[in-house]
Parts: C-alpha cells; sequence; structure tokens
C-alpha cells in the first residue's frame, strides 16, 4: 500500500509575525521556516504505518519555493521514502495546491492521502477537503485516530465541536491530521544522513498543466486591536468588587 | 445579490452559530436563502421561517444527510448554489468539513473564518493563529465563505415568515460511512454561546482539579473550556479545547485559571468582553490580555471565589 502526504513549509510555530511597514503582507525577511506542525503529524503517522507493516511506500510531496527541499529532507529523514517538490515562487491558495496535487494522485495512484488539517499561516483549512472533492475520495478531516482495517477500508476517528465521530471511508481516502492524532518523533542523525540520498524530483505546475493564478487579492495586513493593559488585583475580595461593581459582569 | 447559508444543527434543533452567519449576510447585503439538510429536520426549518431577514428555507430532509456527510452535502450544496453570489456557512468543525469540499465542486476558491465584511467581495480574516488580520478581496463568481461567529451578533429569531420550500435532490455514495459517534452531554450553557466562560490549564494539574473548577462554572452558570495542555494531559475531552484549533469564544466574561497563555491559547479567547487570569506565576503571559489578573494558589483562590457567590 502506499501513502502519499503532501506537507507545507511554513514559518516556525514559535515565530511571532508581524505586518511590514507598507501592511502590504507579513514580514518573512530572516524567520525561521518549518514543516507545517500537522503536516508533520502526517508524515509521522504515515511512518507507523509502514512500521506496522501496513504501507510499504510514502512518497511527500511539496508545492513551494526551492527551498522546500528543506522540509521534504526532514520528512525523508523521519521516515518517507521519495520526495516530489512542485518548485513556485508565486503565491498558493488552497485550491491550486490541490489540483496540483490532483494531477499527482492521478499519476501516483496512492491508497492513503495524508495531511494536516491546516497550515498556520494562512489558517485556511480547506486543501484536504478540496483535494477529496477534485479526486472524488472520501475525506476524513480533523482526524485524531486513524486505523487501517485491511478490507480496503480506513476507519477515522475525528475531532468536531461536540466529541468526537467515527467514519469507515473505503481507500483510497484524504485523512487530515489534527493534534492528537501523535506525537512526531525528532529524526536521528544517521537517518538525516541517510535522507540526503533518498531521490527528490521536482516538476513545476507548468508541466502538471494547473493554472495557479490567484483568485484572492490580499490588499492588506495589520495587528489586531490590542486589549488595553489591565491590572492585578490583590486579592479575591478586590476581584469580586471589580466583576460586580467596575465591569458589571457577574 | 443573493446569499446561501447553510444552517447547523442536529436535525432537532438549530445551532446559534448559524444566527450569526445570517447576521454576517446582512452585512454583505442581499436577499438570504438557508438551506436545512439533514434528517427529519423539519423542525428546524420551522425555526429559521421565523428569522427576519431570511425570504427563503430549502428543506431537503433525506436519511442520506442525517450526519451532514461532506461527501453527501457537498454535490447538494454546489447544485443549489448555482445562482447565488456568496454561499455561507458556521466556521464550526461541520462548516470547515464541508466548504472547502464545496467550494473545490465549484472551482472557487473559499475564504475561512471570516471576521468582519467590508464590502461585499472584500472580508478581514485572522492569520497566523489570529496573530494578523487579512483583508482580502474575492474574485470568484461565488463568494463561498465560513463565518467566525464570535465576531458577529446571533440575528433576532423572531418576527419573520419565511417560505419552506422541500428539495427532492438527493446525493449517497458508499465509499464515506457513518460509524458512530461520542458527544458530550452536559447541562451547561454551549461554550461558544455561554455569557461565561471558565477554563482550565495544566496548573489544574488532574481532572479532580477540574471536579473543583466544576464548582465554580455551575454556580455562575458558566462553560467549562480548557487549554490544549489540559486537553493533551487527558485532564478533559477535546470539545472543552479554547484556541486556534479548538473553539473560538467571545464571551462577557472568562475567567482563565492555571493557563499560562499561549499565543494558540490567546487565539481563541481574546475578543472576550472581560478577562480574569488566576495563576501562581506572575510571569505568565495570560497576564498581559487579563483585565484582572490574581496571582496565587488556585486551590484555594477557587474555592474562595466561589464562597464570595
Amino acid at each position: 500500500m502506499k501513502v502519499l502526504v503532501a506537507i507545507k513549509r511554513v514559518v516556525d510555530y514559535n515565530v511571532k509575525v508581524r505586518p511590514r511597514a507598507d501592511a502590504t503582507d507579513v514580514d518573512l525577511n530572516n524567520v525561521k521556516m518549518s514543516i507545517n506542525p500537522f503536516c508533520e503529524i502526517a508524515v509521522e503517522e504515515a511512518v507507523r504505518l509502514k512500521e506496522q507493516g501496513l504501507v510499504n511506500e510514502i512518497v511527500v510531496v511539496s508545492i513551494g519555493p526551492q527551498q522546500a527541499q528543506e522540509q521534504l529532507r526532514t520528512a525523508l529523514a523521519l521516515g518517507a521514502d521519495r520526495a516530489l517538490l512542485v518548485v513556485t515562487e508565486d503565491v498558493l491558495e488552497p485550491l491550486a495546491i490541490a489540483k496540483c496535487l490532483k494531477v499527482l494522485c492521478d499519476r501516483e495512484q496512492p491508497d492513503l492521502v495524508l495531511m494536516g488539517k491546516q497550515s498556520i499561516d494562512g489558517d485556511n483549512n480547506q486543501t484536504g477537503q478540496m483535494l477529496a472533492a477534485l479526486t472524488g475520495y472520501p475525506q476524513g478531516t480533523f482526524a485524531s485516530k486513524l486505523e487501517l482495517t485491511g478490507d480496503n477500508k480506513a476507519t477515522v476517528t475525528r475531532e468536531i465541536d461536540g466529541g468526537l465521530q467515527t467514519l469507515a471511508l473505503t481507500l483510497p481516502a484524504i485523512v487530515t491530521a489534527d493534534l492528537r492524532l501523535n506525537e512526531p518523533r525528532y529524526a536521528s542523525l544517521p537517518n538525516i544522513m541517510k535522507a540526503k540520498k533518498k531521490p527528490l524530483d521536482t516538476s513545476t505546475p507548468d508541466e502538471l498543466g494547473v493554472s495557479i493564478s490567484p483568485r484572492v487579492k490580499l490588499l492588506k495586513v495589520e495587528l489586531p486591536a490590542q486589549r488595553a493593559a489591565g491590572i492585578k488585583v490583590a486579592d479575591v475580595e478586590e476581584l469580586m468588587d471589580k466583576l460586580k461593581n467596575e465591569a458589571k459582569v457577574i | 445579490m443573493s446569499i446561501l447559508i447553510i444552517a447547523e444543527h442536529d436535525n432537532s434543533d438549530l445551532r446559534p452559530s448559524t444566527l450569526n452567519s445570517v447576521s454576517a449576510a446582512q452585512a454583505i447585503g442581499g436577499d438570504i436563502v438557508v438551506l436545512v439538510a439533514g434528517s427529519d429536520c423539519a423542525g428546524v426549518a420551522d425555526t429559521l421561517s421565523k428569522v427576519p431577514g431570511i425570504q427563503k428555507v430549502l428543506l431537503a430532509d433525506n436519511p442520506v444527510y442525517s450526519h451532514h456527510l461532506a461527501e453527501n452535502m457537498a454535490p447538494l450544496v454546489a447544485e443549489i448554489a448555482e445562482g447565488f453570489s456568496h454561499v455561507l456557512a458556521p466556521a464550526s468543525t461541520t462548516g470547515k468539513n464541508l466548504m472547502p469540499r464545496v467550494a473545490a465542486l465549484l472551482d472557487m476558491q473559499a475564504i475561512s473564518d471570516i471576521s468582519e465584511v467590508i464590502s461585499p467581495d472584500t472580508f478581514k480574516r485572522p492569520v497566523y493563529a489570529g496573530n494578523v488580520i487579512a483583508t482580502v478581496q474575492s474574485s470568484d463568481e461565488v463568494k463561498v465563505l465560513t463565518v467566525r461567529s464570535t465576531a458577529f451578533e446571533a440575528a433576532v429569531a423572531e418576527g419573520g415568515n419565511a417560505t419552506i420550500e422541500q428539495i427532492s435532490s438527493v446525493h449517497n455514495q458508499d465509499a464515506c460511512t457513518f460509524v458512530g459517534q461520542e458527544l458530550a452531554v452536559s447541562e451547561r450553557p454551549e461554550l461558544t454561546s455561554a455569557r461565561i466562560v471558565v477554563a482550565g490549564g495544566r496548573g489544574m494539574g488532574s481532572s479532580e482539579g477540574f471536579s473543583m473548577l466544576e464548582k465554580l462554572v455551575d454556580k455562575l452558570g458558566a462553560a467549562m473550556g480548557a487549554s490544549r495542555a489540559a486537553v493533551d494531559a487527558g485532564f478533559v475531552p477535546n470539545d472543552m479545547q479554547v484556541g486556534q484549533t479548538g473553539k473560538i469564544v467571545a464571551p462577557d466574561l472568562y475567567i482563565a485559571v492555571g493557563i499560562s497563555g499561549a499565543i494558540q491559547h490567546l487565539a481563541g479567547m481574546k475578543d472576550s468582553k472581560v478577562i480574569v487570569a488566576i495563576n501562581k506565576d506572575p510571569e505568565a503571559p495570560i497576564f498581559q490580555v487579563a483585565d484582572y489578573g490574581l496571582v496565587g494558589d488556585l486551590f484555594e483562590l477557587v474555592p474562595a471565589i466561589e464562597a464570595q457567590l
């Protein structure tokens, strides 16, 4: 069984981004970039399935700049077998990414596509669902548990607003990872060295026949309204007094 | 312009978030039609028919829609969406699961989690965990949007008289089937629409710590929330998580107990009207957003607050 894992290069989750002075976009000069944390969980899940003997090949894919090779190498060090990079320096929207992934799914014919549920830059939470629409595959989004049940089916437990929902999906299927699906491992040094020799092929959206022209224009970015600094109260009595007589919320 | 809203409900009751989406639709302007897709959900359509501002309620009542599976719902919505300028749904897990699938079927680029309507094609939305607000303009023919419920007031629920129209279209498949669900049963108000939220973090120490917090929650008539750390530690179930990847809340009063205040948590609650933080660490980042901070041992302070109510 073959798994395709799609990953995104994003600003590291520890970086606090700020708008550029001209407010046209956020300032990403000289900031640390990493694999999107949800994508890393997706890679880990694929590696665990391979370790259980349920999967024999993991293909990791990214669509983005040349530097996304770094994140693909990280995924290879974590246990993916080979990598594909669709190179573009242009702004990418979820639909454009899903269209590229659709072409790659047609070529690679994976039994399972694993992705993060959202990227922590755009916070869109769209690409997996869009790829599911374009391929016609069933989708198990926001997954906190994934079991391959052997009869060409997967059981996915999803984190939903009221609790948990379980779905049975017939493969091929798209599964997007939530935080509690697993805890990703760290790549070992020997595996990082080995990953440098694993195959990494590149193409472009043009070669895939996909138009990635944006549909949505970013007009400006700004900081959210800041909260006025509050006060520290000395004790419970003062807190209760403030809540009753100043804020009037209880 | 004409706007289609996908109602969120559990087949018997309408979720309040749908009314926030109605407000967003009113801010866009145009005729408003609401789709209720589900099973034995005619009561939900009746409820919506009384909401002023809604011209028509479409009712697709069929067992294939009972669990709102995106595989069945998306082709239905895409079919109905023809001729509409906007398709909206609350940015809940149901809306987030469904709407991108609808958008891709229509070959439209969806816009997630809008927090303000600037004009019919221009919206504000939080990015980077709410650290930055982006203003975006769509050039697509149909704007497919999910709506951040806390950013829009709930529309008035009574006084309207919309017509209800049956939709007979059935989309079914067998590649995705519903197996089961575990939903939290609670007498407390719903987390995302409660007036008061009391949330606990890693500092609660255990599930027992949360039991102590429950007494305060119930005395205040509040909903209970939690940080990701508390959920990951297994103190409480995932549906209580407030934050970037959990629920977004904006109550009148948010009391954060034993929560340090990671930016991912702040992303989910910093629009609350009044924030109280109780933490033993005076340097905890939560105090930077709190209106009232109380430094000390929560195991002494929480019962003391409860005693004063």
